[in-house]
């Protein structure tokens, strides 16, 4: 009975500060600070929350619950509109992230763990271009631009908007995968150099499978951003290249549909998926 | 004589060492610079050495002398600038790393964190093409060779830091190269295991019959394992030596400094230069080194266990002075000095008597080390 | 024979090195060029075709005329009289700019308010608690930005759940029309950009060594002088990020404007849109583009001239 390591009795025993004032003795915490930040979480998350649970209601207001239903879903399943632009989106994003994972890649591969080169700085600033041009100011010139090229060409076609996608899709694949090459100890290619692996072994041995991680995430970010992208899409693309954004924006504009919030609620879950294993991809790295 | 000097001959120098022992790696005025300009830095200045067939050679000096930057050179991840580097007889310093019979335990182990400990240890055979099961084979003999066996399967991030190490030298040595490289391998290691890992090395390479070349900044380390030491300072070599001559007859002021406590004295060499005299006044045999003065104004090296404390009258004292201090450090005592005629030397001893402030004399060796600046 | 190995030796070391050195650089700008010059071609040479535009003349059904003018920048000042071609001094442009401009900043100090305690909120998390708070966080910026528009104007509408609400509770016996004002802009803007607020704050914030703050309190500074003259100088290059990176995409802001707006209540991004679609007018949406871009732009150099004065400070 008389264990000296009873741990109950020490939990049990009453306390002489009580809690509320030991709260205050926290040199960590600015007064009002965790209320503020509670909140901003709050106002984040609470106007998806209601386009979400409203997606769900089998009324046709968006504001009166009456009871829970899929057939917004399968009313926005069975709309050609949406089933067309769904595609568009799909096929726009597989193909421009391909690429633009590819050559984020090579640049990353190009521009990490080197001494320093001519045009280094000028290589970094071309990369994130895109990043740091306003996305309108980016849509009307791509816009002018391919408008030309059209004219004289007389080449039409969703390439075009995967081109454009591409684009600016290249400096947000190049961030995950530089940081992860980044984080990579160059003595590991020169371990396998030092056994005998050629550089062309050292790459698919060693290189790339470490590299991997960052090039799935860097992928992942591509697809949401290309999948999620409104101006460009909008101003660039022809006729008959309607991706579900602009589609969404269309109906938005048209009236408010609760097949609207069933669309999106499919869009938002498909992005918070892909970046949710985004992110477990870089705590894993970490650990 | 196996101090050596770098303006030697090479090529009487290289066949002479031939002559005697067989050599594995012949450095011949290895440079190597980094940095461009105003922040250029000389890593190695004209290094020339020779590292025979089936030795324990090590690489000593402190952070910045080179010893990393020479033993990268021969592993082949950096080209040098001028000069020439031989193993086994065949020109490899213009190769890459793959084309090298060497092997380089990295000093943060660099082991694929994406493969078993077997594929790490296997890596090299792959790479070689060497059929499956000869790299099997290999691979369970390495595993053998360094207790490992139990833990073929594991990642190798599950490993200890001690683990670890084993499968970077099981992962060197698989390929039986013709010399292995170490650097640092044991700094990263708390002290008993150190200890443990500098028996073992010593086994390995005993075992193996491989050359090693080895680099450490630990002067205990170096003396405890090595056949022969070169110490390094700013890009030069400036002796290389068994550990007991380089301990014992350290021939430049740095080398005395560099390895264990040293006192060093004033000295003036007699005109035959054969004998030092002292302070004060006493005569004793001066050991020269290469390249030191024969005559006029030297700086003598005295280890403080080859010292011993005597009456002051007695005949034995060749100096005389007071304690000023007595340290106990466990296996002895320090004992300070101070010298009647300026200066401060220390005295080792097991035990001692000795009393802070008593009027002593200190007894020297027939025969001292003269020292090259 | 020694003299002759070692020539040759040397020889082989130089043509080695220069092999590699060439090797590497070529290597280099073959993995380069790929993303440089679909960038370069695709994403920068664009911006000189709209500089172009901007000095021509518009197109009856849309694109240009080949003629130089530069109606599109005098437009922005002047209106032309229809009937004696006379200049007018006129505002309207001039004060959609303005109102962008004020927009964004108001966007931007409102985030920066909200984001601030935020992000010293998760920087006090404990540190294996700390990444889930961000994920948190920016998750949603990862949602569709037309997509949380719209969840915005879903809720703020006259029949939205607020308005409801409000009136079932008896505050209030007519909606309140928040949707299409500056308001609903102003807050759709702070609510798209927020995390771009709070993520380089936290970057500072968590770097902040704690025992600074522990010494202020041990030298008698209160709660808030501790954040004034420690917290707060200590994460200045996060609120100097964190504003660029909210004020720059509230300024060229399209789908918060269009959308909580109404289109009554421009901003730039707006205006220029329209110029490429139903105004018909690329040349003056071309200047109207290229005037957002460097505003943009001088807003960029003004930050990495502090953010570089600021780290050879520290270096």
């Amino acid at each position: 009975m008389a264990k000296p390591t009873q741990t109950p009795a020490t939990v049990a025993s009453p306390d002489p500060v009580p809690p509320r004032r030991r709260r205050m003795k926290d040199l960590r915490k600015q007064p009002g600070f965790d209320t503020i930040a509670w909140i901003c979480l709050f106002l984040l998350y609470a106007p998806i929350a209601v386009l979400i649970i409203f997606s769900f209601n089998d009324n046709r207001s968006v504001v009166k619950w009456t009871e829970f239903s899929l057939r917004w879903y399968k009313a926005a399943f069975e709309n050609e509109g949406i089933r067309k632009a769904t595609l568009i989106s799909l096929q726009v994003a597989a193909v421009s992230t391909i690429f633009a994972t590819i050559f984020a890649t090579m640049a990353a591969l190009a521009t990490t763990r080197v001494r320093a080169f001519k045009g280094q700085t000028l290589a970094y600033a071309v990369i994130n271009q895109p990043l740091m041009v306003p996305e309108i100011v980016t849509a009307v010139s791509t816009l002018a631009f391919f408008g030309i090229i059209k004219q004289a060409t007389g080449i039409n076609g969703i390439g075009f908007l995967m081109l454009a996608h591409t684009v600016f899709c290249i400096p947000f694949a190049y961030m995950p995968i530089r940081a992860r090459l980044e984080d990579m100890n160059l003595s590991l290619e020169q371990a396998a150099a030092d056994l005998y692996a050629t550089p062309i072994q050292v790459f698919r041995k060693v290189t790339l499978p470490l590299m991997a991680p960052g090039i799935v995430a860097g992928g992942m970010l591509a697809f949401v951003v290309s999948l999620d992208d409104v101006i460009i899409t909008l101003l660039v693309a022809g006729p008959g290249e309607t991706t579900l954004p602009v589609y969404i924006l269309g109906q938005i504009r048209r009236g408010i549909t609760p097949e609207i919030n069933a669309v999106s609620t499919v869009l938002l879950g498909l992005s918070v998926v892909l970046v949710s294993i985004f992110f477990l991809i870089g705590n894993n790295k970490r650990t | 004589m196996a101090t050596q000097s770098a303006t030697a001959q090479p090529n009487a120098h290289h066949q002479m060492a031939a002559t005697t022992h067989e050599v594995m790696i012949h450095a011949e005025g290895v440079t190597k610079t980094f940095g461009q300009g105003s922040s250029q830095i000389t890593a190695l200045d004209n290094v020339t050495v020779d590292i025979r067939k089936n030795e324990f050679f090590t690489l000593l000096g402190p952070s910045g002398c080179g010893k990393t930057t020479l033993l990268r050179l021969i592993a082949g991840f950096d080209l040098p600038d001028a000069g020439q580097i031989l193993l086994d007889g065949q020109e490899i310093g213009h190769l890459p790393p793959y084309k090298r019979p060497v092997n380089t335990v990295f000093q943060s182990y660099a082991l694929f964190p994406h493969m078993s400990v077997a594929r790490n240890i296997g890596f090299g055979l792959e790479m070689q093409g060497r059929p499956k099961s000869e790299i099997k084979n290999a691979t369970e003999e390495m595993l053998a060779l360094v207790q490992m066996e139990h833990l073929a399967g594991r990642r190798t991030d599950q490993l200890s830091g001690g683990q670890q190490q084993r499968v970077a030298l099981a992962r060197a040595l698989a390929p039986r190269p013709k010399v292995l490289l170490l650097d640092e391998p044991l700094s990263a290691l708390d002290l008993k295991l150190r200890k443990e890992m500098q028996i073992e090395l010593k086994r390995l390479q005993g075992e193996t019959g491989i050359t090693f070349v080895f680099v450490t900044h630990d002067q205990e380390e170096a003396l405890t394992m090595s056949d022969r030491i070169a110490v390094m300072q700013a890009g030069r070599i400036l002796q290389v030596g068994g550990p007991k001559e380089i301990y014992n007859n350290p021939a430049r002021r740095f080398v005395a400094d560099f390895i264990g406590d040293i006192n060093i004295l004033d000295g003036e060499l007699d005109a035959k230069g054969e004998r030092v005299i002292l302070p004060g006044g006493v005569s004793i045999g001066a050991l020269l080194p290469e390249g030191a003065a024969r005559t006029g104004h030297v700086s003598v090296a005295i280890r403080p266990e080859n010292m011993n404390l005597t009456a002051a009258d007695a005949p034995e004292a060749a100096l005389t002075g007071r304690v000023t201090n007595i340290v106990y450090f466990g296996a002895g005592h320090n004992v300070h000095v101070a010298l009647e005629g300026g200066g401060e030397v220390l005295v080792r001893r097991a035990q001692t008597d000795a009393q802070i402030g008593a009027h002593v004399g200190l007894s020297v060796p027939d025969a001292v080390q003269v020292l090259v600046d | 024979m020694a003299d002759l190995t070692s020539s040759s030796a040397g020889e082989r070391l130089a043509e080695a090195r220069r092999q590699t050195n060439a090797a590497a650089r070529r290597r280099r700008w073959q993995l380069l060029s790929p993303a440089i010059i679909i960038i370069a071609a695709f994403g920068i040479f664009p911006l000189t075709i709209t500089l172009i535009y901007s000095f021509l003349s518009p197109g009856t059904y849309g694109g240009v005329r080949w003629e130089f003018s530069t109606n599109a920048y005098v437009q922005f000042l002047f209106d032309r009289d229809i009937f004696d071609d006379t200049l007018q001094f006129s505002a309207t442009y001039l004060s959609i700019f303005g109102r962008s401009i004020g927009l964004a900043f108001g966007a931007t100090v409102g985030a920066l308010l909200i984001g601030f305690p935020t992000a010293y909120f998760i920087a006090s998390k404990p540190a294996n608690q700390r990444n889930l708070w961000l994920f948190l966080i920016t998750l949603p910026f990862w949602v569709n930005l037309l997509i949380r528009t719209y969840a915005i104007l879903l809720i703020i509408r006259d029949e939205g759940i607020v308005n409801i609400s409000l009136m079932w509770t008896g505050l209030i016996d007519q909606p309140i029309g928040m949707l299409y004002t500056d308001y609903a802009i102003f807050a759709g803007l702070i609510y798209s950009y927020l995390p771009f607020m709070v993520l380089p704050l936290y970057a500072s914030l968590e770097k902040l060594d704690f025992r600074l703050v522990e010494a202020a309190y041990d030298l008698y500074a209160s709660r808030f002088q501790v954040l004034r003259h420690v917290i707060v100088p200590m994460a200045k290059p996060g609120i100097v990020a964190g504003c660029i990176l909210v004020f720059i995409p509230a300024l060229g802001a399209y789908i918060t404007p269009e959308l909580l707006g109404g289109g009554k209540e421009l901003m730039i991004g707006n205006l220029i849109a329209l110029q490429f679609g139903g105004s018909r007018n690329w040349p003056f949406g071309s200047a109207a583009a290229l005037i957002l871009l460097v505003v943009v732009m001088v807003s960029l150099i003004v930050y990495v001239r502090y953010s570089g004065k600021e780290g050879s400070n520290h270096g």
